[in-house]
């Protein structure tokens, strides 16, 4: 049982004119089996939150805590972070000329786990890994997202995140540019995740397409930097009818 | 006519520091000085377009005239391939290119020729293995003549190692059709000092591929020109350095297309590391009037891994053709992509194997070109030893960039001009 907290947790990023705020505040506990949809309009701050919970360098915590079953996870550098069990499917995943991979996923896997995986399993693991999200096994010699098209990037953070089984995976727009099949095989990815592990998710999305088919237990709307609704599955049948203008109209007054 | 396409930026690159500097050529390459004989080669002052890059004070010994020994020679040969000596005027008479500048000129005249002789039709399935190994810090030249007969297909290794000044010329000339790999490794002991020109005379429908390695010496400039027999010719020329501090890595290509239908590619990509690691790419491309057809592309990357790092990049490209398939040159150079290195990192990877695997990956392209396994590791092992060895101790504090006049700004920084 792991808990990811995070406790009136401020952000801002450096501008040409000084530094934004971008987070004013966000309190979230996503707990080991739970899975919480982020719903937000473009712009309100989803990304930056995933992006500062992984310890992207760009952005600045001015206040608040984040915690991994009570641990700092602020004061941990990036990978540490995702040795504590965190796990950012990015919304941009980032291409690593030269770096097939295969040896990625070996490497990541290593300094995960903090031993080498053995070869034949681990072998075994990718390959079948690899059939579940329907993709092609000359994947595995192709260089770190160079080249792939939208969908193979995102098959491919799903592949990592069934591969490295963290404790708490964020998953940032994961469903955003994807067509219904390639949605569902990644949806079948975090599901299964989710069935083998006690995974928890923090899956963050512009639209409800993806609640279909990962069902979310809570529901936070995203406005302007801070939640300012939460509820269960039902909150994301509202936005779906009523959009988030409701929302935003508020939050501007 | 000169013809300048834009730089391409490339994704690793930034955030990346080029300018342009106004340096106007007064000629063509063509015109660049090319002969067997010393006295038609000054003494270079520094000042000239084809040493201002270079700290020619440090290599007056391989200026000068005089008799010397060569490097001790170790081969190991594939039956069939022989080693012999061989006169200049027999050499000559092969077809091989004049030098192009003092050192070649001076290394020609100075040093007795060796002859690699590779049979017409044989196909090698072992490398041909010299390793050249310097004793000693007294002026040594070398003159190697290398002759792949006709469709013969085959890769000669040349290592250079030890402590040397060395001024060496390694001439080669491809029969029609042949398919030719030539390796040149340049893993010297520090203090070293090598000029080496490097030529190839394609012959027609033949490949010819030189890829240089350069990780060891303190002055290495290693220039690799390409002249075709014939049309039909391809020709790739690939590079990878890795300058630390006190270093000056320089590599020169210059593909003269001179027949119809060829095609050459030339790739090269360093890596500096250390305030006062200092790398210089030139790439010259001449396009003549009678080369229809050709298709070429240079490219130069550069990784800079800590401040006060210089690279140059020179990409030259005159064109006096307009029936051509393709032309085009990039060059970029830039620090660490932070967005690589926090992807890897979210990943657990930790931040020096992050950058270890950029680097890796960086080089990879070119790694992957060298056709022999334990040469490709060795060649990464070495390049991964040179990424630990000073790894990141620290942007030196003590080096003052004032006391660097070339190097105006203590950032890493490249300079980048083209025509
Ligand atoms: N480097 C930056 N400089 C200025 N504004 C930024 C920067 N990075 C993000 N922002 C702003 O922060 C806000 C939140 O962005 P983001 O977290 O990506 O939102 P979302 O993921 O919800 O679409 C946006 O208004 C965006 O323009
Ligand atoms: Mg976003």
């Amino acid at each position: 049982m792991s808990t990811l907290e995070i406790k009136g947790l401020t952000v801002s990023v450096e501008t040409e004119d000084g530094p934004k705020e971008i987070l004013r505040g966000v309190d979230l506990t996503v707990n080991s089996g739970e899975t919480h949809a982020i719903m937000g309009p473009n712009g309100s701050g989803k990304s930056t939150l995933a992006y500062s919970i992984a310890g992207h360098p760009k952005y600045t915590v001015t206040g608040g805590t984040v915690t991994l079953d009570g641990e700092d996870v602020l004061a941990m550098s990036v990978d540490e972070r995702a040795r504590a069990g965190l796990f950012l499917a990015m919304q941009y995943p980032v291409e690593v000329p030269g770096v097939t991979v295969s040896n990625f996923l070996r490497t990541a896997k290593t300094a995960i786990d903090g031993e080498a995986p053995k070869l034949r399993t681990w072998v075994k693991e990718v390959k079948e890994a690899m059939g579940n999200l329907r993709m092609d096994p000359a994947f595995a010699e192709r260089n770190v997202n160079e080249g792939f098209s939208g969908g193979e990037k995102k098959r491919h953070e799903i592949l990592q995140m069934e591969l490295l089984k963290p404790k708490v995976a964020i998953l940032d727009e994961t469903d955003s540019g994807l067509d219904v099949d390639a949605l569902k095989i990644v949806s079948e990815g975090v599901n299964r995740a989710k069935g083998s592990s006690d995974l928890g998710v923090l899956l963050i999305t512009h639209y409800t397409r993806i609640l279909r088919y990962i069902k979310p237990d809570f529901v936070h709307v995203f406005v302007d930097g801070r939640i300012v609704e939460e509820g269960g599955p039902e909150l994301a049948d509202r936005l779906e009818d009523e959009g988030y203008d409701r929302f935003t109209s508020s939050a501007t007054v | 006519m000169s013809v300048a396409d834009t730089m391409t930026a490339d994704p690793l690159a930034r955030p990346h520091t080029d300018s342009v500097a106004a340096f106007v050529p007064d000629q063509s390459r063509a015109e660049r000085t090319a002969s067997f004989d010393v006295s038609a080669f000054p003494v270079p002052t520094g000042r000239e377009e084809e040493w201002r890059f270079t700290p020619v004070k440090k290599l007056s010994a391989l200026f000068a005239e005089g008799a010397s020994d060569g490097l001790a020679w170790t081969d190991s040969l594939p039956a069939g391939v022989t080693v012999s000596p061989i006169s200049a005027s027999d050499a000559r008479a092969l077809g091989i290119l004049p030098p192009q500048d003092r050192a070649a000129v001076v290394a020609a005249a100075s040093a007795a020729a060796v002859l690699v002789d590779i049979p017409a039709e044989a196909e090698l399935a072992e490398p041909v293995r010299v390793v050249l190994t310097g004793s000693g810090d007294t002026a040594s030249h070398g003159h190697v003549v290398v002759r792949a007969g006709r469709h013969s297909k085959a890769t000669l290794v040349l290592e250079h190692t030890g402590l040397a000044q060395h001024s060496e010329l390694v001439s080669v000339v491809t029969g029609d059709g042949s398919d030719l790999t030539v390796v040149s490794t340049q893993r010297w002991s520090d203090g070293s000092v090598h000029l080496a020109q490097h030529d190839a005379l394609v012959g027609r429908d033949a490949t010819y591929k030189h890829v240089g390695v350069t990780l060891g010496g303190e002055v290495v400039r290693l220039n690799a020109n390409v002249r075709y027999a014939g049309p039909g010719g391809n020709a790739t020329l690939l590079g990878v350095y890795f300058a630390d501090a006190g270093q000056h890595l320089e590599h020169r290509s210059y593909i003269d297309h001179n027949a119809p239908h060829c095609t050459s590619r030339a790739t090269y990509k360093g890596a500096l590391q250390g305030a006062t690691a200092r790398t210089v790419w030139v790439g010259d491309v001449l396009i003549r009037a009678e080369a229809e057809g050709t298709d070429t592309y240079e490219l130069n990357r550069n990784l800079i891994l800590t401040d006060g790092a210089r690279a140059d990049s020179v990409p030259n490209l005159e064109i006096e053709t307009g029936e051509i398939e393709g032309a085009g040159h990039a060059s970029a150079t830039g620090r660490f992509d932070d967005l690589q290195l926090f992807y890897l990192q979210a990943r657990g990877i930790p931040e020096d194997e992050a950058k270890r695997l950029v680097v890796r990956g960086f080089f990879a392209d070119i790694i992957r070109e060298i056709p022999l396994a334990d040469l490709r590791d060795e060649i990464t092992a070495a390049i991964e030893e040179e990424l630990a060895s000073t790894a990141y101790a620290s942007a030196n504090p003590a080096a003052n960039p004032a006391a660097n006049p070339t190097a105006p700004n203590a950032d890493g920084q490249t300079v980048t001009k083209e025509n």
